[in-house]
């Protein structure tokens, strides 16, 4: 069949770009807790600034469009000596957009947790910063593994957008191949396909994660 | 005379105009036991937060053990290591097991190592009826259990005065009773003890000095056999005759 024939030929064609694909969602998604903690933890402090510069952030990366964003880092950053190589300027680039995303998951996460909690572990002498890292952020952590699963899909198919600055990522080889041999309805279904592929197996893992954690996020459900 | 625990000299706390605390003068004493009794919004929780610098006072002196602590100045956390306090939603750690709940503050806080803040844990788990329960998490336990769990992580940080902030209300009538037996217990110990409550029968068996609060104000002051048989100010006995 020409359908099966096409694919045997062309698939291994698309190996390296899923790899691709598969480094920059993976490195932007870790840049992008990073972020997102930092960001959360900013906004949810006493002091001011830290709160202004985290608005700042997440207004601009949540109001602009990514492709903006990307090409920003990749085309116009080299006109003031900064130049990067069109990967890292992609791995950046998503990183930073999904920072601001999973920035507003922990903060929501963080807030969820009842003040009761607070105020048990300072009353008992702890710092801010132990009941943080101690008492709230385990806490808030397994509350935002299914948002959080659901923006590493979406990390997922955006970084299909790299292709726009010229990373060999899936979509930009379906793109490049479909147009030297003029068959763009057979690559871009292929590529399509393997988007599917990938976050099929990707909601797997997030749906893993949470199964292993339901017994411990019960327990944390308790309310008061 | 030893000095007192706790001196409190004309704490006012105002939210936005609500005037919560209402020149709040009082002295508790090494091993005393006293209780807060007043209708809901009567500014006794409140006053029992400002202790530990839950909550802030706008206005007045807080000593303890005979140092003014300046909340600007001192180190709060060193302050509130040495007060235990007991909430109404008992506030467990879910994330943790019983002993890890007990053995948390004395570990991160205290800097015990961790054989022997589980050894006194276990010791206090006993105390308190609990000691089989020491691996379970919160959610498999009463609601009696749970403040009986609470009363331990207090203690374990070594406190020399713990405050109740009404300990029993969120429990099933029928689980007050193991929890005010706890409470008994530690009274008959020496611990020096702040009651919130609702519990006029633990008042009048347990408390050294029975504080009636309403509108922010400490209305009446005296033993528990003042209060309860002969009280004197008319706010004081319109309270009484309402939930006795």
């Amino acid at each position: 069949m020409a359908v099966l024939e096409f694919i045997k030929t062309y698939s291994p064609l698309f190996l390296p770009a899923i790899w691709i694909t598969i480094q920059l969602t993976v490195l932007s998604i870790i840049l992008g807790i990073v972020i997102g903690l930092i960001t959360a933890l900013a906004k949810l402090t006493r002091v001011k600034l830290l709160n202004r510069i985290a608005d700042l952030y997440i207004t601009v990366i949540r109001g602009t469009p990514l492709i903006v964003q990307l090409s920003f880092i990749y085309f116009a950053l080299p006109g003031i000596g900064i130049e990067l190589s069109a990967f890292v300027a992609g791995s950046i680039g998503l990183g930073i957009h999904n920072g601001a995303y999973i920035a507003e998951i922990f903060r929501g996460g963080i807030q969820s947790i009842s003040t009761g909690q607070t105020e048990a572990a300072r009353s008992m002498g702890m710092t801010q910063g132990q009941t943080m890292r101690r008492i709230i952020l385990p806490q808030a952590l397994r509350r935002v593994i299914p948002p959080l699963g659901n923006q590493f899909i979406i990390a997922l198919k955006d970084s299909s957008l790299a292709g726009l600055i010229t990373v060999n990522e899936i979509y930009m080889t379906s793109r490049r191949l479909g147009a030297s041999t003029y068959q763009q309805m057979e690559f871009y279904m292929l590529a399509g396909a393997f988007y599917l592929i990938l976050v099929t197996l990707f909601s797997v893992v997030v749906q893993k994660v949470e199964k292993t954690l339901e017994t411990s996020k019960r327990q944390s459900s308790e309310i008061l | 005379m030893s000095q007192p625990i706790v001196k409190l000299k004309g704490l006012n706390k105002w939210f936005g105009d609500l005037h919560v605390l209402n020149d709040i003068s009082l002295e508790i004493d090494p091993s005393e036991v006293v209780v807060f009794i007043g209708a809901s919004g009567s500014g006794k929780s409140t006053l029992l937060r400002c202790i530990n610098f839950l909550e802030e006072a706008q206005k007045g002196e807080i000593w303890i053990k005979g140092k003014e602590i300046n909340p600007y100045k001192e180190n709060l956390n060193r302050v509130r290591e040495k007060i235990g306090m007991v909430f109404q939603h008992f506030n467990l750690f879910p994330h943790m097991t019983v002993i890890q709940n007990v053995i948390e503050g004395p570990v991160q806080v205290a800097g015990t190592s961790r054989g022997k803040a589980r050894e006194e844990a276990m010791e206090l788990l006993e105390q308190v009826g609990l000691h089989d329960k020491a691996d379970e998490y919160p959610e498999m336990l009463s609601g009696g259990q749970k403040q009986r769990v609470a009363i331990a992580r207090a203690l374990a940080m070594k406190p020399e005065l713990m405050l109740f902030d009404e300990p029993t209300s969120a429990l099933d009538p029928e689980l007050v009773g193991e929890v005010l037996n706890v409470m008994k217990d530690l009274a008959k110990k020496g611990m020096t003890m702040a009651v919130v409550t609702h519990e006029m029968g633990f008042a009048r068996e347990v408390a050294e000095r029975v504080f009636y609060m309403d509108e922010g104000k400490i209305i009446e002051t005296g033993t528990p056999g003042e209060i309860f048989d002969s009280p004197q100010h008319p706010r004081t006995k319109k309270f009484l005759s309402q939930i006795l």
